[in-house]
């Protein structure tokens, strides 16, 4: 290594431009999507507008509010988006503190077979056969129950709730003469608090992003989630019948559909990633934790 | 009889193509593993403060956005008459490049773009393991002389190694099945020469024609790769660098 003779100052710089180059490549393409929402689409699709907007329009965003599918979609994906974590907390929270109890009886059975989830599966066809079976295609079941609770999390969960418990505060309480119930709900989980946080979140962005288990479950668009109709909207170009219809009376030219297809894109891709978008920087710490919570080794 | 739908899918012409398209894509997607290791070492050189902090926030935020909405911004931007790259390809003085239906450039749009969204997310557990570096070390190479580059080399990188293997293995354990939905969002008619893998012709033929047996006995054999692939990487690990995940 001996031909890098850069002094230290020099190296620090570079560096400092090399981080900048990566975070302004990384961001580029969200700053052009935010621009373009609120640009005429003609400056987008003509290459004018490459950074800021361009001719201001709010166009897109009263198209996007005035179509119908986008609102149920948005509805369905909240709904699906609660019902989820909260039965992904009630199946995992229980779960994951059993496990981390040294008195658990065949705790290294259990803890083998959630394992063995990670390393093997059935696949694509099995899932679906059982869903299929369980009369779950079709309804929101399909979406919520399938991968509720994964061996991940469990092993997270369960590697906070050692660290931080281990066991002497589970003994004073027990000398207090505390059930198990007792304890769990009214000691464990309420200093819990950060990994219960932690755990909904990525469960919720989870769910709130995944398309594919609407794609093979659901045929009944009244309950196609957001992504599904995203889908449509920017990869199979269907801009929704009912978005160009709802501009009262106005026959479109060819010209007119292709430039509020254009429009629409944009402003659904904000509209889609908004809630997320404003919770993200706020969250942020909590996602890095979930992660390094779920990379110590034991 | 047993064996009857593997030999139907090891006997087929598209058996190879699959496998091939397979092992290509994921094989692409694993020699880029080192990207997020050097961004790590370099946001871990600068010094803390809110250049640090922005950097690290919105190289992270693409993690979070759907794959759908991924694609859906390819399909945007490398539109070949109305896409940003193509209007940049044009203004080069270059033919329009139409990256999302040629087999040429699949690979490269999918990689690429998985690179984009995972990078900054991909540096956490190397940045908390740099984190716990030993400062003595540096000290002690500083006054023998130690320029920063060879430092990180020396002393960062050998640090972190120990989770770089366990990453590795992990890696190697979705070897087979990483981004199936993206792939089958980014499929057409006229990429399918390089975007058909062993997914989504398992769901090609299960889920949309209905030959279920066919295609469970196709994700199985995946499954086995897998388990296979991930046991192998392992046991290397083990005798060569004392790290692995059992």
């Amino acid at each position: 290594m001996a031909r890098f003779t850069l002094s230290d100052r020099a190296f620090d710089r570079l560096n400092t431009i090399f981080v900048l180059l990566v975070t302004l490549i990384i961001i580029y393409p969200v700053i052009f999507v935010v621009s373009a929402s609120i640009s005429d689409p003609h400056a987008v699709n003509t290459g004018k507008m490459w950074l800021w907007p361009v001719d201001i329009t709010f166009d897109g965003f009263i198209r996007v509010f005035k179509n119908k599918a986008i609102w149920v979609g948005y509805r369905n994906t909240i709904l699906y988006t609660f019902v989820g974590v909260c039965i992904h907390l009630f199946l995992l929270l229980p779960a994951a503190y059993a496990l981390s109890r040294k008195e658990l009886m065949a705790k290294k059975f259990f803890l083998w077979v959630i394992l063995f989830t990670m390393l093997f599966n059935g696949g694509l066809i099995p899932t679906y056969l059982v869903v299929k079976n369980l009369h779950m295609v079709n309804t929101m079941w399909a979406i919520v129950i399938p991968g509720v609770v994964g061996a991940w999390s469990i092993l997270v969960a369960r590697s906070f709730f050692q660290q931080t418990y281990q066991n002497q505060l589970v003994e004073a309480s027990k000398i207090d003469g505390a059930s198990d119930f007792y304890l769990f709900l009214r000691v464990v989980l309420p200093l819990s608090l950060p990994i219960i946080a932690v755990m909904a979140l990525f469960h919720a962005v989870a769910l709130w992003n995944q398309y594919f288990s609407a794609l093979i479950y659901l045929s009944d668009e009244n309950l196609y989630p957001l992504q599904l109709i995203l889908r449509q909207i920017l990869i199979l170009n269907e801009v929704s019948a009912d978005s160009a219809a709802s501009i009262a009376g106005a026959a479109q030219s060819f010209a007119d559909q292709v430039k509020t297809a254009s429009l629409v894109k944009y402003a659904v891709i904000i509209v889609s990633a908004l809630p997320l978008l404003i919770v993200y920087p706020f969250l942020q710490r909590f996602f890095v934790k979930g992660v390094l919570i779920g990379s110590v080794k034991e | 009889m047993w064996f009857e739908h593997f030999e139907r899918f090891f006997d087929s012409y598209y058996f190879w193509r699959l496998l091939k398209n397979t092992i290509i894509l994921n094989a692409y997607n694993l020699i880029l593993f080192p990207l997020p290791i050097i961004f790590a070492l370099s946001l871990n050189e600068l010094r803390n403060g809110p250049f640090k902090k922005w950097s690290q926030t919105l190289t992270y935020a693409p993690h979070f956005i759907s794959v759908v909405v991924v694609v859906g911004m390819l399909v945007a931007f490398l539109d070949p008459n109305t896409g940003i790259i193509n209007h940049l390809i044009r203004w080069l003085g270059m033919d329009p490049i139409p990256f999302l239906t040629s087999p040429d450039w699949f690979r490269h749009v999918y990689v690429w773009s998985g690179q984009w969204q995972s990078l900054g997310w991909g540096t956490i557990i190397y940045l908390a393991a740099l984190a716990g570096v030993n400062p003595e070390l540096h000290e002690a190479a500083k006054v023998d002389g130690a320029s920063r580059f060879q430092r990180i080399m020396r002393i960062n990188l050998p640090s972190i190694m120990p989770t770089i293997v366990i990453l590795f293995i992990l890696n190697i354990g979705n070897f087979m099945q990483i981004g199936f939905e993206k792939v089958l969002l980014m499929q057409n008619n006229l990429n399918s020469e390089t975007s058909d893998i062993i997914q989504t012709f398992v769901y090609e033929t299960g889920i949309l024609e209905g030959q279920y047996s066919f295609a469970a006995a196709i994700g199985l054999f995946e499954s086995a790769i897998n388990i296979v692939l991930l046991i192998t990487v392992n046991q290397i690990a083990r005798k060569v660098s004392e790290n692995s995940l059992w």
